[in-house]
């Protein structure tokens, strides 16, 4: 038994990690968007603290863990300063900017020395192990999970609920909208520095739009409203080519278009995610108790 | 002693005068209502009284503070709290939770205790719990807590809205339309809450279309007609108000 773990350990142990980054990922952006808002920049902070972490690794010769805090520090500065200006918009212009600034972000990946430019960033140890990737989805997950209940939570959920109304209970809309940006940008911010530190590179490539999208995907698949939502997406999404390989469906051109079709499916039939197949779900209670 | 003040209150849209020089006073633990036919400015001047929107020139004073151009949440920390005539509740939160979110300036609810699971935090829920259910019974929807705001009737929703405005013990209460759309018995029940609320020493400033409403509980009323105040007084005095008979019924050459 202990064996045929071990095998597949050895056979899936990349998916594994990668399931878990992803699933950091994901909840980072479920941070922002609890609180009503859609940004497409948070596979841009994940490139800052990959980038921040993997500098500090090779050129500062920090030990990991300093350097991860590093790259998350790093991604929480630059969604603070982003946030503050950023954040007046709604809606899909926030989206717009945000998705500017990933560009940004790419382009200056790109030219830049110190990043390695079109190549990336070589050569950083791959230290990041599995069991931290998965203490740290942990212990996101167990903080998302409290803060719900927490002043916080409250303000963001009645945020995305109605602004203006929140806004005449006193929550100071800006003001918890750029705390949440922040937030979500550290915990990008350190998914992107394990992710640095697995692979031994990082490129430009890494965290482009179409990363920002999976990430929205994640969210809207498994769901927004509860903490395990986002996990149950980046998990799903992240094994379908192998699950496909497994079924004898060799994974590449098809792929998107599964995605594709299993996002379409979801928010037909289940438009609060899949978690919304395990949480007791309220409103159809609610509704039995009105008929 | 008057909790409100409003002074040469003016705000145009574009080219549209909303409001021209608005003024009047509204006495503490007074209720106090605003009435005048659509399009008079009324919803205008709530959004200006509650921070929503800023007044193009003029100046409110609560309690001798200054209120103009200081924002929504600012004006809600200063206790004043108000409702929507368009509803604006939190639709897929119950009604309990509604109330519970409105206690964002009187619970601390931090997150240090909580993600350490300490017992402090669930004795605050439990107690902010039982505190929001008390406020569902005053408008009478303790039954209803755990339905979801968006599935309750139209009535139910105008009623929810006033108890997440009490959540956080505002000393001013704005009221948009609060009884429109519900039935005689209804409004009858929501006039005994305004009543008592004022009887406990609350300021409630109200807007309605409902005649017999605003008359029996109201003290003074304002009326705006075009943006301009046509009158404050007395119902009595409003009631047998030339200017304030001809906005409502129209000068048509009828003799009145």
């Amino acid at each position: 038994m202990l064996e045929q773990l071990a095998q597949f350990y050895a056979v899936y142990g990349s998916v594994i990690n990668f399931i878990g980054i992803n699933a950091l990922l994901a909840l980072s952006l479920n941070v922002t968007l609890a609180a009503g808002m859609l940004s497409l920049g948070n596979a841009a902070f994940a490139g800052l603290g990959g980038y921040a972490a993997g500098i500090l690794t090779i050129y500062f010769k920090l030990p990991y863990v300093v350097s991860l805090c590093g790259g998350a520090l790093v991604a929480g500065i630059v969604g603070l300063v982003l946030g503050l200006p950023v954040l007046r918009l709604r809606g899909v212009f926030l989206a717009m900017a945000t998705l500017a600034f990933g560009e940004v972000v790419r382009i200056a990946a790109v030219n830049l020395d110190i990043t390695g430019g079109a190549e990336g960033l070589t050569g950083i140890p791959n230290v990041t192990k599995t069991w931290i990737i998965y203490l740290t989805l942990a212990g996101t997950a167990y903080f998302m999970a409290v803060l719900r209940s927490s002043k916080l939570g409250w303000a963001l959920v009645s945020m995305r609920e109605d602004e203006t109304a929140a806004a005449c209970l006193g929550i100071h809309v800006t003001y918890y909208k750029v705390v949440a940006f922040t937030i979500g940008a550290m915990i990008a911010g350190l998914a992107g520095g394990m992710y640095a530190h697995l692979n031994y590179l990082i490129t430009p490539r890494d965290f482009g739009f179409f990363i920002a999208v999976d990430l929205l995907i994640y969210n809207i698949v498994g769901g927004t409203r509860i903490w395990y939502g986002p996990i149950l997406g980046a998990a799903l999404i992240t094994a379908l080519p192998e699950i496909l390989r497994g079924v004898g469906v060799t994974a590449g051109p098809i792929r998107m278009g599964v995605n594709g079709l299993i996002l379409l499916l979801v928010i037909l039939f289940l438009p609060n995610g899949l978690a919304s197949i395990f949480a007791r779900v309220r409103p159809a209670a609610a509704k039995a108790e009105t008929a | 002693m008057n909790d409100l003040r409003v002074n040469n209150i003016s705000r145009s849209f574009g080219g549209l005068q909303a409001l021209q020089g608005v003024s009047f006073d509204v006495a503490s633990g007074n209720v106090h209502g605003l009435i005048g036919p659509n399009g008079a400015g009324k919803t205008t001047l709530i959004n200006i009284l509650s921070g929503v929107l800023a007044p193009t020139s003029g100046e409110v004073f609560y309690r001798d503070q200054a209120l103009h151009r200081v924002p929504a949440h600012r004006v809600a920390a200063m206790g004043v709290a108000r409702t929507f005539q368009n509803i604006r509740l939190f639709p897929t939160m119950t009604c309990l939770e509604n109330v519970q979110a409105g206690h964002h300036l009187t619970a601390p609810r931090p997150l240090l205790p909580r993600l350490l699971r300490l017992p402090s935090a669930g004795r605050e829920d439990r107690e902010l719990a039982a505190k929001s259910r008390g406020i569902l019974a005053r408008v009478g929807l303790d039954a209803k807590d755990s339905h979801l705001a968006k599935n309750l009737s139209y009535g139910e929703r105008r009623r929810l809205e006033i108890a997440r405005a009490l959540s956080f013990r505002p000393r001013l209460l704005l009221l948009d339309e609060p009884v429109a759309g519900m039935r005689r018995a209804e409004a009858a029940e929501v006039a005994n809450l305004v009543r008592s609320l004022a009887g406990e020493g609350m300021t409630i400033l109200l807007i309605e279309h409902n005649m017999s409403f605003v008359m029996n509980l109201c003290s003074r009323i304002t009326v705006l007609n075009f943006g301009r105040v046509i009158t404050t007084g007395s119902p009595e005095e409003v009631r047998g108000h030339r200017e304030v008979i001809e906005a409502y019924l129209g000068s048509g050459g009828h003799d009145a």
